[in-house]
């Protein structure tokens, strides 16, 4: 299964740092990733496979929840089926 | 790059963070035809080990479906078999502890409404059916899940007058015997024409009679989205707006379809239908009568709701239909006075009556919902207002539905607050002039002809 990962806050050094290291963490392989900055504010995409990740996948969504609260980043974590769903006929 | 963009995502989680897109509800339908029985406690006891083995697992997959795909799934609920067709054999008490029953299991399996607790009575009425009405205001009286719903007409058989004169009585009782709370168990009672058997929002849901053993139902919503688009949109032209509203409802479904279809596969039944109603909460933003009033209504009740909310409710069907193997239940934008923010402030001011309410529902889902009246209103009124309702439906082949509250010791300028999803509801004046000897007439008014249509 594929996860699209999405955080957006106010720029700073070493966002995607603590998000890919995260994933790392958790055997979480990034297979695509697009970010960019208006003004100030950070926006990036993640689409990673989380097959292999070496905790339930419940867990690692309440864990990047937990650092996106803790950075102050609104960090999601969605099932790739619900943008294929909702944006492809 | 990867075949998902970064804009989809982006308005994916506002629509879900911003303008309250939900799913809100998924509903396990459950037969009950093994159950039937002809002693009081063992059908209790049947009825109660249907519903927590069937549904044991229906709220944990709900849950883990929210959290992995990331959409919220604001309420698990359960149908049941009208009960009255398979409790036949069983006493009225036998109803009570049977509803008593529901109630249990309901708790236990951890969701928040179930129905079924009705009758099908459209061209007459069984003797099962007599001893289950009899006692549905004990019943509700005595639990807090429970919901129940009578059909009493259909464009096939007619209007059950004497029906309605039950369900009149029915409602007062009701009201009374819960006056300590609102009269809230009116809240949870429906009056129906040409049910849906596959309807996943209570208070009329129920497993209708020709559906799989169990099946899972999904009502999606989003109010807040539609109107979040339609004020993108801008000052666009009415053809322009149904395009807007109808890729929108498009989008919303899909969603439901996907969940639908995941909690069906998890959890081992059929999937049935998507509904694909507009259905709003009090919150702000979740609101149906804001998306009329962004379509440009200076308020609901204005002169021209009625097109409004007819073109409405065409479009998300039109867009909610491509998006789903299957659409049921009720299908359309509901209206309810108390669970909407926008509805409540137009009875508020004044701007929308009770009469304009039901012009209203000869062009959307559903009917007269969640409409408090005085307390003191006689029987003989509250079966005429369900006759007129219930006859918009017979005679234009939609389901037609009437919940309304006489709140017990209130009358007009009062409020009743019930808390939560049902809301808060301003009591409505309604005409004092009387149908009695109309209604009391009893029998049937018969099915309308379906040709020579003016």
């Amino acid at each position: 299964m594929k996860a699209v990962i999405t955080v957006v806050g106010r720029d700073s050094t070493g966002i995607i740092a603590k998000v890919s290291g995260k994933c790392s963490e958790y055997s979480v392989n990034i297979i695509d990733i697009s970010q960019s900055v208006i003004e100030e504010y950070f926006t990036m995409m993640m689409v990673a496979d989380i097959d292999k990740c070496t905790i339930d996948y419940k867990d690692f969504v309440d864990i990047m929840n937990d650092m996106g609260r803790e950075n102050g980043l609104e960090i999601h974590m969605m099932h790739e089926d619900i943008f294929n769903s909702m944006h492809k006929i | 790059m990867s075949m998902i963009k970064m804009d989809d995502v982006l308005e994916t989680i506002n629509m879900i963070k911003e303008e309250n897109l939900d799913i809100r509800t998924t509903t396990m339908g459950i037969s009950l035809y093994d159950c039937v029985c002809d002693d009081d406690d063992r059908f209790a006891q049947k009825v109660y080990d249907k519903i927590t083995t069937s549904a044991k697992d229906l709220v944990k997959v709900g849950c883990d479906i929210e959290k992995e795909y990331g959409i919220p799934i604001i309420n698990k609920r359960v149908s049941v078999t009208p009960l009255s067709m398979v409790g036949g054999a069983i006493s009225p008490e036998g109803y009570i502890k049977a509803a008593k029953a529901m109630d249990r299991a309901a708790a236990e399996v951890g969701i928040n409404f179930i129905g079924g607790f009705g009758a099908l009575v459209q061209k007459g009425m069984s003797q099962s059916a007599c001893k289950l009405i009899s006692v549905i205001p004990e019943a509700l009286a005595e639990t807090k899940m429970v919901c129940s719903s009578v059909n009493v007409a259909s464009t096939k058989a007619g209007i059950n007058m004497n029906a309605i004169i039950e369900m009149g009585s029915v409602i007062k009782r009701t009201a009374y015997l819960t006056k300590d709370e609102g009269s809230i168990g009116c809240a949870k009672l429906v009056v129906f024409a040409n049910v849906p058997e596959d309807n996943p929002f209570v208070a009329g849901a129920f497993h209708g009679v020709g559906e799989a053993e169990r099946v899972i139902n999904v009502g999606v919503s989003g109010p807040g989205v539609v109107a979040s688009a339609i004020k993108r949109a801008g000052n666009c032209d009415l053809l322009e707006l149904a395009e807007i509203i109808k890729k929108t409802a498009f989008k919303i479904t899909r969603m439901g379809q996907l969940v639908a279809k995941e909690a069906a596969k998890r959890l081992g039944v059929e999937f049935g239908i998507v509904d694909l109603s507009l259905a709003p909460t009090p919150a702000v933003g979740d609101s149906v009568a804001h998306i009329l009033e962004g379509m440009g209504l200076e308020s609901v009740g204005a002169c021209g709701t009625t097109a409004c909310l007819a073109m409405l409710n065409d479009a998300v069907k039109k867009g909610g239909v491509m998006a789903s193997s299957s659409v049921g239940g009720l299908s359309g934008a509901f209206i309810p006075v108390s669970e909407d923010a926008g509805m409540i402030d137009a009875v508020r001011k004044g701007a929308l009556s009770l009469e304009k309410l039901e012009a209203m529902t000869a062009v959307c889902s559903v009917g007269l919902d969640m409409i408090a009246v005085p307390g003191d209103t006689p029987e003989a009124v509250i079966c005429g207002l369900i006759a007129d309702e219930i006859s918009i439906g017979v005679a234009n082949t939609k389901t037609t539905a009437v919940r309304v509250i006489p709140v017990h010791g209130k009358g007009v300028g009062e409020e009743i607050d019930f808390g939560g999803l049902l809301g808060v509801a301003p009591i409505m004046p309604i005409s004092p002039y009387s149908p009695k000897e109309f209604i009391l007439r009893g029998g049937r008014i018969p099915a309308p002809i379906h040709s020579l249509k003016n």
